[in-house]
């Protein structure tokens, strides 16, 4: 593979990536006021989190089994308001387990 | 107080920067272990910022894919960074500068997102400076590291540090949904639909960067039309 068809492809993708995260931020300069759209895009973060998290997660580690577990870990640490670095760690820490005893 | 909001930024992307490190280690090691230079691998990470489009990205240039394939799959993978965007572009000050809108908009992913919506002010440009930098650093030094070691990493390990992520996407949904009614339906919403996108074979043309778009629009219209937000009572119930 040539060095110049790599950095072509990579500036592809870099181009691409950027318009898209750009132009929204370049164009909407002033607050939007409709209501309609400002609730709406209240509640994008929490459905575009939820379906990239469900049921993308159990996929996300060796095995099902590990990841649900995991999963539920987390799910366990959040609802009782730890943190970000917490239930983050702390699924993982259960995902490891999980492997270690060999489910 | 510059200072202070830039270094409050690197505090909060250091969860971030830890999972990143996971997710591009494994991408470096893939992008290499595949024949791709490792020089290559590190410069797409630090150009990109994007786990699932670098990852679709990396298998298209390995297979010799047209420079239309790569631009339409990077964009249909991305697109869901345009409401991002948006929704960014709604929380930064208005006095935002459009160099410094320029600057910020490189560095929306989903997770600088997520923790950038949770920020309690509206977002200034020092702030996201900071949120975005360690990130970045640990996006570009895990692809660099993944590369360079390739197989050095017992796979447990790797395993386990790919549920990182997730793990904090549920950190940032679950506390919420169990104040607001409005926010619980609509991640149940969001979570019900992204299974039968997944698991129904008939809406299979719809994996990918597609589902998601399709169920952000169509589960937070429905949310916005059966929970208007009130201007006094912002994040909480309406109804």
């Amino acid at each position: 593979m040539s060095t110049g068809k790599i950095l072509g492809s990579i500036a592809i993708m870099a181009v691409t990536t950027y318009l898209i995260r750009m132009l929204p931020m370049a164009i909407f300069r002033k607050k939007i006021e409709n209501p309609f759209v400002k609730s709406f895009l209240n509640y994008v973060p929490y459905a575009v989190l939820a379906a990239m998290t469900f049921p993308g997660i159990l996929g996300s580690t060796g095995s099902t089994a590990s990841a649900a577990i995991g999963c539920a870990v987390a799910v366990g640490l959040a609802y009782f308001g730890k943190s970000l670095l917490t239930v983050a760690l702390g699924a993982s820490a259960a995902v490891f387990i999980v492997q270690l005893i060999g489910l | 107080m510059k200072k202070e909001e830039f270094l409050q930024g690197i505090r909060h992307g250091i969860p971030i920067c830890l999972g990143y490190f996971s997710v591009s280690f494994a991408f470096g090691m893939m992008a290499v272990i595949q024949g791709l230079p490792l020089w290559a691998a590190v410069l797409i990470s630090l150009t990109n910022l994007t786990s699932a489009g670098q990852f679709a990205g990396l298998n298209l240039i390995l297979s010799g894919g047209s420079a239309v394939e790569l631009m339409m799959t990077t964009f249909i993978i991305n697109i869901r960074y345009f409401l991002m965007s948006l929704s960014i572009s709604q929380k930064v000050e208005e006095k935002m500068t459009m160099k410094q809108r320029l600057a910020v908009s490189f560095g929306i992913t989903d997770e600088i997102f997520a923790v950038g919506m949770q920020y309690p002010k509206a977002l200034n440009a020092c702030y996201m400076a900071g949120l975005i930098c360690t990130p970045v650093l640990g996006w570009t030094l895990g692809t660099l590291c993944g590369g360079a070691i390739t197989s050095l990493m017992p796979q447990s390990l790797t395993n386990a540090l790919g549920i990182a992520l997730y793990g904090m996407f549920i950190a940032i949904i679950i506390p919420p949904a169990r104040k607001s009614k409005a926010v619980l339906f609509t991640v149940a919403l969001a979570i019900l639909m992204s299974c039968i996108f997944t698991y129904v074979p008939s809406f299979s043309f719809l994996t990918g960067g597609w589902g998601i778009i399709v169920i952000t629009l169509a589960v937070s219209a429905i949310a916005a039309w059966l929970f208007p937000v009130k201007e006094e009572d912002k994040e909480e119930e309406s109804v």
